[in-house]
């Protein structure tokens, strides 16, 4: 067991993919001599070559099109999409092709292929390079959107993305890339793509988030243990498929739920899943879930602005507080 | 497959006793049949079936008390169904699939709707009766059914009064601390014989069987004297126009079979002056003040088996006849422990007489949640003084108790003075 960061277990893990796999592949636009503008591929041109490293043109779409046929062809391709704001060049390709490949040619050809993309705000790059857009993809069916939140998870669901036969977008968190965690040494573990994980246990209230979120959830859970609340913690880690029984299990034991969420709020993410808990665990819910997440605006530059639209630990611990109040605990 | 749970008969009955089974086991069942009677803190009431099948067991005995909710018997389709293990867990939540989709609008604040920016958007939906439906959880509905706890009946701690998990737990824990006055010995109702035998203090004394209505009785009584602080207002009122005016209705009712009683005048003018003090025809709960809008006179009637109160309701609004005529048939309905639920609930005010039994005047307990009772006493000719005179009045005196945490002696003093005025004009009765 080591402790690294996250950007240190994608790319650990994608050259012990490449050297387990020739057909992988990793593409995507500066990721070779410049080796990655968040040095995910640190190292690979030199080891792999230009043939399995290759620096695209800036040309979203025709570069994901590309991998797509190459997968087509038996190849694994990694597609690096520098941030999720990039990737809607490519929506066609991602959405009208590689979603629909499979299903339309009668299950002929798969589509093996991995967008690794990082989402996120928080950095200052204002409005275009921030956004939380997931959901655009998570709503396609033929595609899998998952979304690892610790330096363990981001090992395990790349290496499954990449030994699964259909498309997976992996969604990274530019605020998650220096997070440290354990990570097993030598691991060859493939992590079930589709599951959530329950990362604290407790009794009290559930909250849900994912990716960034689900690193803050278990921050504010842990604080507000010292508070006597015993939260429970669930890390979605995948937003399509999604795993709706263990967000019920959760909450029918719980009561109650605050869905924590980078996106905006509207048709976002936790609408999805406050009504996975009304369908599955209505007759167990004690008050409405909540949901934290992004002001509706697109996201300032300007640093307080940036940090006030943000949903952060402290509103997250305040949407706690008021649902545990609303069930008749005396908190905060 | 149906269980049979005790029914709440009425809004004070926590308990009930199964006074006899009309079915037996095997029998065939039908809707609207008897199945039992029930001994409430109130009156024996026949239970009828919902349900149609075969009564596959009685879960409780003839005689026993179990709490309301309690499994008392189940319905199989076929006589010979195997009733079913008790401890049945609620089947694991479908998680996906077709929603019944109950979602109201939810127009919410643009990022983090707080819960009452969600909830002003959704109005409370009136229930039929255009009463405002209580707020609660689906939680907490789910388990008041499982306690067999009327949610109605229960406050609400959460937001604008939701009711939630809490609130049924506290409810149900009450209602586990509480019976532990009466239930214990229930189960040595009526024929135990463990009554029988004589208590050895030293007295001679013999434990009597009592009926649950009395143990109720007993019960509540000790906590209205110790939880409702009370005050008494007296005064004695000239009768003798009171006497004047029943005869002259009387008179008028001859050959009709009906006839006023000064009780029934009395409840009538108290109607009339509650209407102009609603101070009076109010209640303390829960440290808020309700001041209610109708009318409802409780009439305290003696039965064998204690003491039961049934209500006149909107008496401000019938005419007295109505009024002796409705007393007359819930009085009946008392002593033959036939009065249903709803005669005995809604009372804002009551009446207590005992003048017929030759009592002076006395201090009446007060009876939850109204705030007053009126104590009648014996009509009887006094020397009274009038204009300097002495002469021989017919008087009744009156004692108004009150609970001093929702009404105030000089707010009592001026309901209880008006209501001597009018007793003594009595046509201020009618006008």
């Amino acid at each position: 067991m080591s402790v690294i960061t996250y950007r240190q277990a994608l790319r650990d893990t994608l050259r012990a993919e490449m050297h387990r796999d020739e057909n992988v592949f990793a593409m995507g636009e500066e990721i070779g001599v410049f080796e990655g503008s968040y040095k995910i591929t640190e190292g690979l041109l030199k080891e792999f070559g230009e043939r399995r490293v290759r620096d695209t043109p800036i040309a979203e779409e025709g570069f994901v099109g590309a991998a797509i046929g190459a997968s087509m062809l038996g190849l694994r391709p990694v597609v690096e999409v520098m941030t999720i704001n990039f990737s809607l060049l490519a929506l066609d390709q991602i959405v009208n092709h590689a979603a629909k490949i499979y299903g339309m040619f009668g299950g002929q050809n798969s589509v093996p292929m991995v967008i690794r993309t990082p989402g996120g705000g928080g950095q200052q790059l204002g409005a275009t390079h921030s956004q939380n857009i997931e959901l655009y993809y998570s709503f396609v069916p033929g595609l899998k959107v998952i979304a690892p939140s610790t330096p363990a998870d981001a090992a395990a669901m790349l290496r499954a993305a990449i030994r699964d036969n259909d498309p997976v977008l992996l969604l990274e968190n530019l605020g998650l890339y220096n997070s440290k965690g354990e990570v097993p040494d030598d691991d060859d573990s493939v992590a079930e793509i589709g599951r959530a994980a329950v990362t604290r246990e407790g009794n009290d209230i559930t909250i849900i988030g994912y990716s960034r979120m689900a690193m803050i959830a278990s921050q504010v859970a842990e604080n507000l243990a010292d508070e006597g609340i015993n939260a429970e913690v669930i890390d979605l880690r995948s937003l399509r498929p999604l795993d709706r029984e263990t967000i019920v299990e959760s909450v029918s034991k719980t009561g109650s739920a605050v869905v924590a969420e980078d996106d905006w709020l509207t048709y976002g993410i936790g609408a999805e899943i406050a009504a996975t808990i009304q369908e599955g665990a209505f007759d167990w819910l004690d008050a409405p879930v909540r949901r934290v997440a992004m002001a509706e605006v697109p996201l300032p530059y300007a640093k307080p602005l940036e940090t006030a639209a943000l949903p952060s630990a402290e509103s997250l611990t305040t949407a706690v507080h008021e649902t545990l109040r609303a069930v008749g605990r005396r908190v905060g | 497959m149906t269980e049979i749970y005790m029914p709440r008969l009425s809004d004070t009955m926590e308990e009930g006793v199964i006074s006899s089974w009309a079915k037996q086991v095997g029998d065939k069942v039908s809707p609207g049949d008897v199945l039992m009677e029930i001994e409430t803190d109130k009156a024996v009431m026949e239970y009828e079936a919902y349900d149609e099948g075969y009564l596959i067991e009685q879960s409780v005995s003839e005689g026993d008390t179990v709490p309301i909710g309690a499994v008392i018997g189940v319905l199989g389709d076929s006589p010979d169904a195997t009733p079913p293990k008790r401890d049945t867990e609620a089947a694991a939540p479908a998680q996906e699939g077709a929603a019944a989709q109950e979602a109201q609008p939810q127009q919410g604040a643009p990022t983090q709707p707080a819960e009452s920016a969600a909830e002003t958007a959704a109005p409370s939906a009136p229930a039929g009766d255009g009463a405002p439906r209580p707020r609660t959880s689906p939680l907490a509905r789910r388990l008041a059914k499982e306690y067999g706890l009327d949610i109605e009946q229960i406050p609400g701690s959460g937001p604008k009064g939701r009711v939630v998990r809490a609130d049924i737990e506290e409810a149900a824990k009450q209602r586990e601390e509480q019976p532990a006055v009466a239930p214990a010995p229930a189960a040595a109702a009526p024929a135990a014989p463990a009554a029988q035998q004589p208590v050895e203090d030293g007295r001679d004394s013999e434990e009597v069987p009592v009926s649950n209505i009395r143990r109720v009785t007993a019960r509540r009584l000790s906590e209205v004297k110790q939880g409702v602080p009370h005050f008494y207002l007296r005064r004695t009122i000239d009768a003798e126009a009171l006497r004047e005016f029943r005869s002259q209705i009387n008179a008028q009712l001859e050959g009709t079979g009906s006839k006023v009683s000064f009780n029934d005048l009395i409840v009538k003018a108290a109607a009339t002056v509650l209407r102009r003090h609603p101070q009076v025809n109010s209640s303390w709960v829960n440290d808020t003040m309700l001041h209610h809008n109708r009318i409802n006179i409780g009439v305290a009637v003696a039965v064998d088996a204690g003491l039961v109160v049934p209500v006149v309701h909107d008496a401000d609004k019938l005419p007295v006849s109505e009024i002796a005529e409705r007393s007359r048939e819930l009085a009946g309905k008392a002593r033959d422990g036939k009065l249903k639920p709803q005669e005995m609930s809604g009372g804002t005010f009551s009446v207590s007489n005992m003048g017929m039994l030759g009592v002076d005047s006395f201090a009446a307990v007060i009876n939850p949640p109204e705030a007053a009772i009126l104590a009648v006493g014996a009509m009887r000719q006094e020397p009274v003084v009038r204009d300097g005179e002495i002469v021989a009045r017919h008087t009744i005196a009156l004692e108004l108790s009150v609970d001093h945490r929702a009404v105030d002696g000089a707010v009592g003093a001026a309901f209880l003075k008006e209501l001597a005025e009018v007793l003594e004009q009595p046509m201020r009765i009618v006008v």
